[in-house]
């Protein structure tokens, strides 16, 4: 949920431009999550429930440190632990991801979603979701290639990660970055966050990670939230990030050219009918018929 | 139910069946209404007719339950007349002629001619893909792998969208062919009705073969 409205890029289920007098003239933000720092404390998901006011069940060890064992409509973010041998050092590797919404350029949800303005992007690409006007179909987790939306039993309405679209908004980073004790998660331009990664990177690789690099898929257009990984050749280690995410074929066809066909289709076949009609007029019985049909009658009885 | 037979004119569909199809109809009407709106945003304004978009999206699967469930008892009772044969083949190669409204050049034709034969067997296909897609989607009670909802997704519009084609045409036949709406609402048909356009269906009847 956001306070403005004069600079929403995009909006889902409609054809016109949205009010975007205001735009983002000194860049689009992101976060970057570097994956090398994180050591796991969970104070991100701390954050994050402390400032949108969520507060999750408490569930049940399911035997792993993923508390809770996945994401919600009361957890918007989560730390996804995979241990990973590495076959050439034979080290015992902790990979930690702090999952949660990528914001797309090309937002797959935005796309599926089918309520006006349920799901907006704005000018400074931050990807959210408006729920007074979410009808609850559950289009946005078919569209998503990340699988981040969760419907909420108790209302029925898709949520996600906002990446603090009101802190953000006022000119402040998201919780997870302000409470980040490492300094993983960081928070700026787009453009900024690059050549920090970058940065990054060259540190990393100087230190025997060769395959060091930025995960910002370009098949979603690039993401607003990106991750430095020590392994950016084998994204599916860190608990199934997807190598080269896109909106799904099916997903494209269906909201894409699925739409106007459909309709013209629809269109034309009662245009047929009725040019039909106009030219052949109904098909009546007359006074013929019934004598026929009679002397049939007559004929068998 | 029996029903009354004025001289003059045969009965096509008893008033069980007329009730039977009305409940599908009503409920198609209701559901490509409904689904249309959640299809394309430039019909999402029908959502008002259900009253507002999340009403649509919980009513949707529901009245498509009801149809499903009403239209497999129609079928029940109208498969066995909706079997094709060999003299279908001869009316559809002369397509041409249906469309000219030349009967008097078509093979005869039974209780239901070819066109009316291949739209049953089309409203079960994609009836039979509506229900199994439309599951697949309900979120509300079922939980499928993403990729197999994206799938029905797909499936499930491309079916509704010939399904709606497809009705398109029998609600025209219908306006177009004069006495067949009322086989449909008050039950019955002209003798000279169906001498036109089902001679083998009236010669079956009158014969006393079949009711």
């Amino acid at each position: 949920m956001a306070l403005q409205s004069l600079d929403i890029v995009r909006r889902s289920a409609t054809t016109l431009p949205e009010p975007q007098a205001r735009g983002a003239h000194t860049g689009q933000v992101a976060k970057l999550i570097d994956v090398t720092k994180c050591i796991g404390c969970k104070a991100c998901q701390v954050a994050c429930m402390e400032w949108n006011d969520l507060r999750d069940e408490v569930g049940t060890c399911t035997g792993h440190y993923d508390n809770p064992a996945d994401l919600s409509d009361q957890s918007w973010t989560l730390m996804r632990f995979a241990e990973y041998e590495n076959p050439d050092s034979g080290n015992l590797e902790w990979l930690i991801r702090k999952d949660g919404c990528m914001h797309c350029a090309d937002p797959g949800c935005l796309k599926a979603c089918p309520s006006p303005g349920a799901i907006v992007q704005y000018a400074n690409g931050i990807v959210d979701f408006h729920e007074e006007n979410c009808i609850g179909c559950g289009y946005c987790i078919t569209g998503c290639p990340f699988n981040i939306p969760r419907i909420s039993k108790k209302d029925s309405k898709a949520y996600k990660c906002t990446l603090c679209s009101d802190r953000v908004g006022v000119g402040l980073e998201p919780a997870c970055v302000k409470t980040c004790p490492t300094g993983a998660i960081v928070f700026g331009t787009k453009d900024d966050m690059r050549q920090h990664a970058a940065e990054r990177i060259d540190d990393l690789k100087s230190r025997g990670f060769d395959k060091a690099g930025l995960y910002d898929p370009a098949g979603v257009g690039g993401t607003h939230v990106m991750y430095v990984l020590h392994h950016a050749d084998q994204p599916s280690l860190y608990s199934g990030l997807p190598k080269e995410p896109t909106i799904s074929p099916a997903v494209r066809l269906w909201k894409g050219i699925a739409k106007p066909l459909g309709l013209f289709a629809m269109a034309a076949t009662a245009a047929v009918g009725f040019l039909h009609y106009l030219r052949k007029g109904p098909s009546e019985t007359d006074e013929r018929d019934e004598e026929a049909a009679r002397r049939e009658l007559e004929k068998t009885s | 139910m029996t029903d009354e037979r004025k001289p003059g004119e045969i009965v096509r569909y008893d008033s069980g069946t007329r009730i039977n199809h009305w409940i599908v109809a009503i409920c198609f009407v209701l559901l490509a209404l409904s689904g249309m709106a959640l299809f394309h945003p430039a019909l999402f304004w029908l959502t008002n007719l259900f009253g507002g978009g999340p009403w649509t999206r919980i009513l949707h699967p529901f009245v498509g339950i009801v149809w499903a469930v009403a239209f497999l008892l129609l079928a029940a009772k109208l498969w066995r007349d909706n079997l094709l044969q060999a003299r279908d083949r001869q009316w559809l190669r002369q397509i041409g002629d249906v469309i000219d409204d030349r009967e008097d050049r078509l093979p005869e034709v039974g209780r239901y001619n070819a066109g009316q034969k291949l739209l049953f067997w089309l409203i079960v296909l994609c009836l039979a893909g509506l229900v199994v897609t439309g599951l697949g989607m309900w979120r509300a009670y079922f939980t499928l792998p993403v990729g197999l909802v994206r799938l029905a997704s797909v499936v499930h519009a491309v079916c509704a969208l010939v399904l709606v084609c497809a009705i398109i045409v029998h609600v025209y036949a219908a306006i177009w062919v004069k006495g067949s709406v009322r086989a449909m609402t008050r039950g019955t048909v002209s003798y000279g009705w169906a001498w036109k356009h089902h001679r083998a269906w009236f010669r079956d009847v009158i014969g006393g073969q079949r009711k």
